[in-house]
């Protein structure tokens, strides 16, 4: 297998009448974070469902290890993980119990130790058994991030990540996503807070009416 | 594979059961749509018999109208839908997955009380014993035609009500086969031939339905 | 040249703008022509005196009814695997004459009715099925309505065309099953006795007519949703100043 990589071709993207960007292209490394960036309805979350393969592009294609994804949908989907605007967090489950189902989703057998450290990891040790509905938004995303973390997936595309968390998670966020870029992950994520991101590869994309496409 | 379907199934089972509120609901939804029929027409026990089995049949396709579409309407508030779709596992396995849930949850029930119903409507045992046949191969068919009509709607204005005009033209062989079981069996002409051809269209849609609310369920999520 | 190149919409509108006078003349010849068979060649019944001339409308909406919901389906089918935008809209322009022609059928079927079997309605197996069509079709539509997304509504709207036309063939059975199970009305609109060979020709007469209507309303509607739906290219905005 070829190494880990997400490249889009000639990438267009319609919603309804209203053509967000066309010719995009960029290619995306192990250890890379591309960060999406543009004002509110350019077409950030439409980019980041077409990536994911949740919606179709208008003309182009998104290749992962060279391959379209469209032809190679449960192998990509293996290895890529979305968290989008909702959390996909269960109101009536605890969070162990969302990490449990989360993981059966992915086809792996949950190991419990390993979701209720990284629950704690995440600040959610007094948590763990109360029903998520009780939950803050901020600690709500934090199940999320834990279930992003025992997916093991290679790539992960983020929408706003960082929203509704506070400075400690924030921080928390950079860390994690430092270190899957250290062990060779990749991230795609939209925000329009700033991260402090020493030390990794950060590509810069910009959608708007006509992507410019820069590499920092 | 197994895993995955086992997954979907005992989280639909587990959210269920914390949320017994809006089972209820459904099933007291069943029990009252079928009450109001005497009061409509009558308690002539000769005419309740006459049209028990039709009114119960209409009823349970009612009540299950009633449950489906909430489907996938919850998991796609949430954004839960989104991360089953986008698992490693075939999107036609988490709809039947979904709707094996649905009808364990909705239809297992309706089974339940229809006796109960069917003596308030003067059925013989025998025509009962039928009614539960009928309803057991036919509440299967109303979840799975079901599921590509919660597919469809998914997120739409009004999603229920267009749900059951979408839907309800596509239960008629059901609820014809299922009723004309019990009638049949009351008439003395025997329940057989309905019952095979309520199977057959069973087969039918446990063969087609998914396939096309999972091609639904990815338009809808577009 | 070659017939892809009709595919796409730009010469598909030039295309339907051409071949509309010609069918909507069609429509009229064999209209008149029809309905003159069927007012005053056609010889009256013996049992059913004037009121079978019904059926020189009745039979052919039924046909049509029943045959633009399949062609619908074929559309939907076509486009859902080729990702044809034409085809989508071809199913969304005969949609509305689809229900039309249903609608027709029942009615006619009313009126015939009140004669022959003294009732405006009987659940005879064919009114029946065509009531369930038009259930369909209003399902169909309301869907449309409801799908503001262009992309998602052509999609949706084409799988539920296709589910239903699986089911069609599968109602038409159960309901006339159910209807010899409780025997419903034995006199068939279609099986008018002794079919004298001026009544077949008047019904197929009418029959073309009907396919040419369809045609042409087809036609004109897939010309607006063409125009509608591709108002922001270069070529409708090029016709419009040429227009204005």
């Amino acid at each position: 297998m070829s190494d880990p990589s997400l490249s889009v071709h000639d990438l267009a993207c319609a919603r309804g009448d209203r053509l967000l960007f066309k010719g995009m292209n960029f290619t995306l490394n192990a250890g890379a974070l591309l960060l999406v960036q543009g004002g509110n309805g350019q077409g950030k979350t439409s980019l980041l469902r077409l990536l994911t393969g949740l919606s179709s592009p208008e003309e182009g294609e998104v290749r992962w290890r060279g391959q379209p994804i469209r032809k190679q949908r449960e192998a990509y989907h293996a290895e890529m993980i979305y968290l989008g605007h909702a959390n996909g967090v269960k109101d009536d489950l605890n969070p162990v119990e969302n990490l449990r189902f989360a993981d059966g989703l992915q086809g792996r057998v949950f190991d419990a130790a390993r979701g209720v450290a990284t629950l704690e990891q995440l600040g959610l040790s007094r948590c763990l058994d109360l029903p998520c509905r009780v939950l803050s938004f901020g600690q709500r995303r934090r199940v999320a991030l834990a279930a992003l973390l025992l997916a093991g997936a290679t790539l992960w595309i983020l929408d706003e990540p960082l929203t509704g968390l506070d400075v400690h998670a924030v921080a928390l966020m950079e860390g994690l996503i430092r270190d899957h870029l250290k062990g060779g992950g990749m991230v795609v994520a939209t925000t329009h807070q700033a991260l402090n991101l020493e030390g990794v590869t950060v590509q810069r994309l910009l959608v708007g009416n006509v992507a410019i496409p820069e590499l920092a | 594979m197994h895993r995955f379907l086992l997954a979907v199934l005992r989280r639909d089972l587990t959210l269920a059961a914390r949320r017994r509120g809006d089972w209820l609901i459904a099933q007291f939804f069943f029990v009252m749509v079928a009450s109001l029929f005497p009061l409509g027409v009558g308690p002539e026990p000769e005419m309740l018999a006459r049209i028990g089995p039709g009114v119960l049949w209409v009823a349970a396709t009612l009540a299950s109208l009633l449950s489906l579409s909430r489907l996938f309407a919850d998991d796609h508030h949430d954004g839960s839908l989104e991360h089953m779709v986008l698992s490693p596992e075939p999107t036609v396995l988490l709809v039947l997955g979904k709707s094996l849930a649905h009808w364990l949850i909705y239809g297992i029930p309706l089974l339940l009380i229809a006796p109960v119903l069917g003596i308030q409507f003067n059925l013989s045992w025998e025509a009962i014993w039928v009614l539960e046949i009928s309803l057991l191969l036919g509440t299967p068919i109303l979840s799975l035609l079901g599921g590509v009509g919660a597919a469809l709607t998914l997120g739409l204005r009004g999603g229920g009500v267009l749900l059951t005009l979408l839907i309800l033209p596509l239960y008629v062989p059901a609820l014809i086969f299922g009723a004309g079981a019990v009638d049949g069996v009351m008439a003395g002409t025997g329940a057989e031939a309905h019952l095979s051809l309520l199977g057959a269209f069973l087969v039918l849609s446990l063969m087609i339905a998914p396939w096309i609310a999972a091609a639904a369920l990815r338009v809808s999520l577009e | 040249m070659n017939l892809y190149t009709y595919a796409s919409p730009a010469n598909f509108y030039v295309l339907a703008g051409k071949l509309i006078p010609w069918f909507a003349w069609g429509t009229g010849i064999f209209t008149v022509w029809g309905l003159y068979i069927s007012f005053f060649l056609a010889p009256t019944d013996f049992q059913q005196s004037e009121a079978y001339r019904i059926i020189f409308i009745h039979v052919p909406a039924a046909w049509m009814s029943m045959f633009i919901y399949l062609v619908m389906a074929f559309w939907g089918a076509i486009g859902l695997a080729f990702n044809t935008r034409l085809s989508f809209m071809m199913a969304r322009a005969l949609a509305p004459t689809g229900a039309i022609f249903t609608f027709i059928a029942l009615w006619t079927g009313a009126w015939w009715g009140k004669p022959m079997w003294g009732a405006w309605w009987v659940w005879d197996a064919r009114l029946t099925s065509e009531l369930i069509l038009l259930f369909l079709y209003v399902g169909i539509i309301a869907l449309w309505a409801a799908i503001d997304d262009i992309r998602r509504g052509d999609r949706a709207g084409s799988l539920l065309t296709l589910i239903g036309a699986i089911n069609v063939p599968i109602i038409y059975f159960s309901v006339k099953w159910w209807n010899t199970l409780h025997q419903g009305a034995s006199v068939s609109l279609t099986k008018a006795p002794s079919m004298a060979a001026t009544m077949l020709q008047g019904m197929l007469v009418m029959a073309i007519a009907a396919w040419l209507y369809t045609i042409t309303v087809a036609l004109i509607r897939v010309r607006r949703i063409i125009l509608e739906r591709e108002r922001q290219t270069e070529w409708v905005k090029a016709l419009l100043e040429k227009e204005t």
